[in-house]
């Protein structure tokens, strides 16, 4: 009996290896293939079947890449927004959080309904008065209106809070008897100790600022100032029949993003975790 | 920590033990003075979020009552362009078409998204692998992921039809470009893209159910499908309300994926009711018409959170 159960258990326990692996690679196929179309001459794109593995290997697309298409210039206006929105969404974000998990005043509560609230608004119905305030600031088609855009979501305000609120009551206190101001309290004592906080902060919103699509589409005309989404889309729309090189254009579009995820993913998965258990 | 106190000089923020007979006027000083602190914290982001999210969202109702359009003026027509959503054709297909992508894409997504928690939830070896991968689709940008698709649906020489032929003796679907088939293939790419998010969240919520529960329902003799259906799910019912609100609401707001996938099409096989909010605002410059169609999508949205808020609530009692 006992030994029945156990191989019962064993084969259930290679059945589910069976199926993880399987949706592994159900999920990555679409980069998998990515990858190898980016690196295939053009017509090898689409074959029957499928040829897995690139022959010729073309390097050459990752050359070409750039001088067919402005990347240098996309790259260079996506970092320039990522990094500034990250910048105030952080500092910003964090400060109010003191404010609304460690101080007591009256009208707190209220306010942070009205943060919690807006989680039930999407952007798009109110992106229309919202473009026509930014526009009459004479702000339409520069980066600064991305920047305005993204830099004071409420997200900021509920990671921050969450992780304050972990933090004892009783350093603070101990803080405000020594003698240290409430900014001081917020700069040497709070603040250094929610660096993880911070770090999935600053991951997350640098990541969507890096992959945001219509807030470009909707501000950003002139060419000199698209960002790398706008561009490739652009891209895709002129050279439609290069597959391969439109692959490779992902790929870079993909790959800083990449990079950041697999060196941060601790801090990823804490950040969304620590908005998701309280709601 | 580093900063002690020397003798009765007054460091900003502290507060000096007073004397007891003064003690009630300073206290309501000291009131007002930590509240005035307190709002100082918090106004640099509250302005900012006051300004751009908060007074659009109000100016949107008034926007919603007026002739708005590419001229400047603004007409107060009373609820004219509601009537006009009535007899809107376009705006009928939008609406049927969201909720055609939510009734498909909320489901899907919170089933998979548990069944991907629980898996990893086994503690399987390379479990932390698979977890980085099925969140990347997550964090990549939807128009490289739009364009992979795309490619991966082409119906001719695209990898998922030849796929299908192995099996399929016959017609297979045309996905984007079938005015049938469109729309199942955004709510494949939708589900690919979020379902990592949501798993994230459902594990971390399954963290939080206690094992002793399991064990004493393993001991009462429950298979692990009664332990699942009574003891995992009533303990992630908070989780499960946060996910369904979020997913709810990112399936009614649908926007970019479209875009990029089909732009709507083919024909308006796919337009959704946050397309045709830009394309009546930002193609035709129709604004205050526009902003009636958001009003909807607004209305919508609230009304949904409200309503899993109470159905939560009372489940809760």
């Amino acid at each position: 009996m006992a030994a029945r159960t156990s191989t019962l258990r064993r084969s259930g326990r290679v059945l589910l290896y069976v199926v993880m692996i399987l949706a592994a690679a159900g999920i990555m196929l679409p980069f998998i293939w990515m990858v190898i179309s980016s690196l295939k001459l053009n017509n090898q794109v689409f074959t029957a079947p499928v040829q897995w593995i690139p022959d010729p290997v073309q390097w050459r697309n990752y050359v070409d890449i750039w001088v067919k298409a402005d990347m240098v210039t996309w790259v260079r206006n996506t970092l320039v927004l990522s990094v500034a929105v990250t910048f105030l969404q952080v500092l910003t974000g964090s400060f109010a959080a003191y404010g609304f998990a460690k101080m007591r005043f009256p009208g707190r509560d209220a306010l942070f309904l009205l943060y919690i609230g807006t989680i039930a608004v999407p952007w798009q119905s109110y992106m229309i008065p919202q473009f026509q305030m930014i526009s009459s600031w004479g702000l339409n088609n520069t980066l600064w209106a991305i920047m305005l855009l993204q830099a004071f979501g409420a997200f900021g305000v509920f990671l921050m809070k969450q992780y304050y609120e972990s933090i004892p009551d009783s350093l603070s206190e101990a803080a405000r008897i020594d003698g240290l101001s409430e900014y001081g309290i917020w700069w040497r004592i709070i603040m250094p100790l929610s660096v993880p906080a911070l770090a999935s902060l600053t991951i997350i919103t640098f990541v969507s600022t890096w992959n945001d699509y219509l807030g470009p589409l909707i501000y950003l005309r002139d060419r000199p100032l698209w960002t790398i989404q706008l561009g490739l889309q652009s891209f895709i729309g002129e050279y439609n029949a290069e597959h391969a090189l439109i692959m490779t254009g992902s790929v870079l579009s993909v790959l800083p993003i990449a990079l950041i995820f697999f060196l941060g993913q601790r801090y990823f998965v804490e950040g969304i975790a620590t908005t998701g258990v309280k709601g | 920590m580093t900063t002690p106190v020397v003798g009765k000089q007054r460091t900003p923020g502290f507060v000096q033990p007073e004397p007891p007979r003064q003690l009630r006027a300073p206290r309501t000083s000291l009131k007002v003075r930590n509240a005035l602190i307190g709002w100082t914290f918090i106004l640099p982001n509250f302005l900012g979020f006051a300004v751009l999210t908060l007074i659009p969202v109000f100016t949107l109702f008034y926007m919603s009552l007026t002739s708005w359009n590419i001229f400047g003026t603004a007409e107060w027509v009373g609820l004219d362009n509601f009537a006009r959503l009535v007899g809107d054709k376009s705006f009928h297909i939008a609406l049927g078409n969201t909720f055609y992508y939510a009734a498909l894409h909320i489901p899907i997504t919170i089933v998979v998204s548990l069944g991907l928690a629980l898996l990893l939830n086994q503690k399987l070896r390379g479990a932390a692998f698979f977890r980085t991968v099925a969140f990347f689709p997550y964090i990549t940008s939807i128009v490289a992921v739009a364009v992979v698709w795309n490619m991966l649906f082409s119906p001719e020489f695209g990898p998922i039809n030849q796929f299908l032929r192995l099996f399929v003796d016959g017609e297979v679907p045309g996905w984007t470009v079938s005015k049938d088939w469109a729309m199942p293939a955004v709510i494949i790419v939708g589900t690919w893209k979020d379902m990592g998010y949501y798993m994230l969240l459902f594990l971390a919520g399954l963290q939080t159910v206690p094992g002793e529960l399991h064990e004493a329902a393993r001991l009462d003799g429950a298979g692990s499908w009664q332990r699942f259906w009574n003891v995992t799910l009533p303990c992630l019912r908070p989780t499960m309300f946060f996910v369904t609100v979020m997913v709810t609401i990112q399936s009614f707001k649908v926007f970019d994926l479209i875009l990029v996938m089909t732009n709507g099409g083919p024909g308006q096989a796919t337009l959704v009711l946050s397309q045709y909010i830009f394309q009546k605002g930002f193609q035709q410059f129709e604004f205050g018409y526009a902003s009636a169609v958001a009003v909807v999508l607004f209305l919508i949205c609230i009304l949904v959170t409200v309503v899993q808020f109470v159905y939560n609530k009372r489940k809760e009692a």
